[in-house]
């Protein structure tokens, strides 16, 4: 039973919440509790804004386990505008032709298949900007 | 009805899927060929990553920006559906987590056919016209069930619309009234065992969507001492284009009023999101001082109306977020019937 990790990782799925440093400014996703920085502790949650641009991707058609409903789909790294890289699924790519540097933008999708006892993860993707 | 304290619309939202099938592809797979019968030319369908709840996210995400209300102030999410998730679970509560409103709100998931989300629109009213809370959220979305090869299945669509209501000066569109009309009509059902829903054949037109909308409508009218020419806009629920036009035309809205809340036309029936994806689609237009008639109905049976007037603030927040236009010109077509099957969910494994 996965449900108290995703109810502990609540506030990262469904508003791209991660920490920022008070020491050295540093922002950082997923959130850390010590700065991979500057080594200090002092770090505060900080909501990303969701808007980035795209790293890399790559298209799933076999997918692992627990994905199977969802494929094929692609999944991509993000560069958020605050600089942190994200891997997350890329939604609403079907037809698109996706672009290292297109601007994208964070949705929440249902992440996984339903679980055998019938859970529902949802969470951040990202999709191409629905209003370019 | 009134409530004591003024209360306005102060922001809105909508959502529309991608997918799109094409009708005549649902009619080949059933053998049918008579093309010209088809109610709407194609109808909007989740992703295989979206239902109710994700969609009713992004609605009411846009909702919140318009209305430029830090989201910890809303006192209430209330999501009407006839297509939760969970059989046992609320929605709202992954809404309220997902903009930010929690812990200190009010949720609750709203059931009442496709008049579900307008009974939300009454009880945020009220809740915000009572004092008891500043901000309420009203949210009607559905990713409509309809049984394969029933006619519902041409029009059975995805999509909604959220409606924050807050202090009047704050307004986007000020409320001046509204009214309910309900009675016990059997003209459309599902029992918790049962996949899709029943509807009543002869009992679907005039004993509920006609005598319904038409009681709420001309009430609502009458306590207000209104004429349908005194409305810049109107909007009714929309099953099919045919019973909006019908309502429409018999009160003596003109098509004009009624054209760019015509939803239905583009993408299908939302259920729940139908008036309100219709409403959200004529603020999209409205002016400074534009009136707005707005009349949902759900099956089982009743109608909430609405009477709004749009005020400046509207032109002035309406490009935070996405329009209807923005959903409804951005489509993925869905060709065949199978890949339609799988994203409804409607394969199932024995
Ligand atoms: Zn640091």
């Amino acid at each position: 039973m996965e449900l108290p990790r995703y109810h502990r990782m609540r506030r990262a799925l469904y508003h791209l919440e991660g920490s920022a440093c008070a020491a050295c400014g540093g922002r950082f996703f997923p959130p850390r509790s010590v700065c991979p920085s500057c080594r200090k502790g002092d770090l505060a949650p900080y909501r990303f804004s969701g808007r980035g641009t795209l790293y890399s991707y790559t298209r799933v058609g076999q997918a692992p386990r627990g994905f199977a409903s969802l494929a094929p789909y692609d999944v991509g790294m993000v560069r958020l505008e605050e600089g942190p890289l994200v891997t997350a699924q890329l939604s609403d790519t079907e037809g698109v032709d996706l672009a290292i540097g297109m601007p994208v933008e964070m949705v929440t999708r249902t992440l996984r298949d339903a679980a055998e006892h019938g859970y529902i993860v949802y969470g951040y993707k990202f999709r191409p900007l629905l209003r370019p | 009805m009134k409530t004591t304290q003024e209360v306005g619309i102060v922001g809105y939202g909508a959502y529309v899927p991608r997918p799109r099938v094409p009708t005549r592809a649902i009619a080949a797979a059933w053998g049918r060929s008579d093309e010209a019968r088809l109610p709407v030319r194609e109808k909007s369908v989740p992703a295989l990553d979206e239902d109710s709840i994700t969609m009713s996210i992004e609605a009411a995400r846009s909702a919140v920006a318009r209305a430029r209300v830090a989201p910890d102030r809303i006192r209430a999410v209330w999501v009407g559906s006839e297509s939760k998730p969970y059989a046992v679970k609320p929605s709202s509560t992954v809404v309220a987590e997902a903009i930010g409103a929690t812990p200190w709100v009010s949720a609750a998931d709203l059931e009442f056919a496709c008049k579900a989300g307008s009974e939300a629109m009454q009880a945020a009213y009220a809740f915000v016209g009572s004092g008891m809370a500043g901000y309420a959220l009203a949210i009607g979305m559905d990713a409509a069930q309809s049984k394969p090869g029933d006619q519902l299945e041409f029009t059975a669509a995805a999509g909604g619309a959220a409606f924050l209501f807050g202090p009047s000066p704050e307004a986007v569109a000020r409320v001046e009234g509204s009214l309910s009309y309900v009675t016990d009509t059997p003209d459309f059902f599902r029992r918790q065992h049962m996949h899709y829903p029943e509807h009543g054949h002869r009992f679907t037109g005039e004993p509920a969507y006609f005598a319904h909308s038409r009681g709420a409508a001309q009430g609502l009218l009458e306590s207000l001492g209104r004429r349908p020419s005194d409305y810049r806009w109107a909007v009714f629920h929309q099953p099919n284009p045919k019973f909006m036009r019908r309502i429409a035309a018999e009160m003596e809205f003109t098509e004009q009023q009624i054209a760019p809340g015509a939803v239905v036309d583009r993408i299908g029936n939302t259920y729940s999101g139908a008036s309100l994806l219709g409403l959200a689609a004529i603020l999209d237009v409205a002016k400074d001082g534009d009136r707005i008639f707005f009349c949902s109905y759900g099956s089982g049976a009743g109608s909430d109306a609405f009477s709004l007037l749009a005020t400046r603030r509207l032109e002035e927040v309406r490009e935070e977020a996405p329009s209807v236009r923005d959903y409804l010109a951005r489509r993925h077509e869905i060709a065949d019937y199978g890949t339609y099957l799988r994203m409804s969910g409607k394969i199932r494994l024995l």
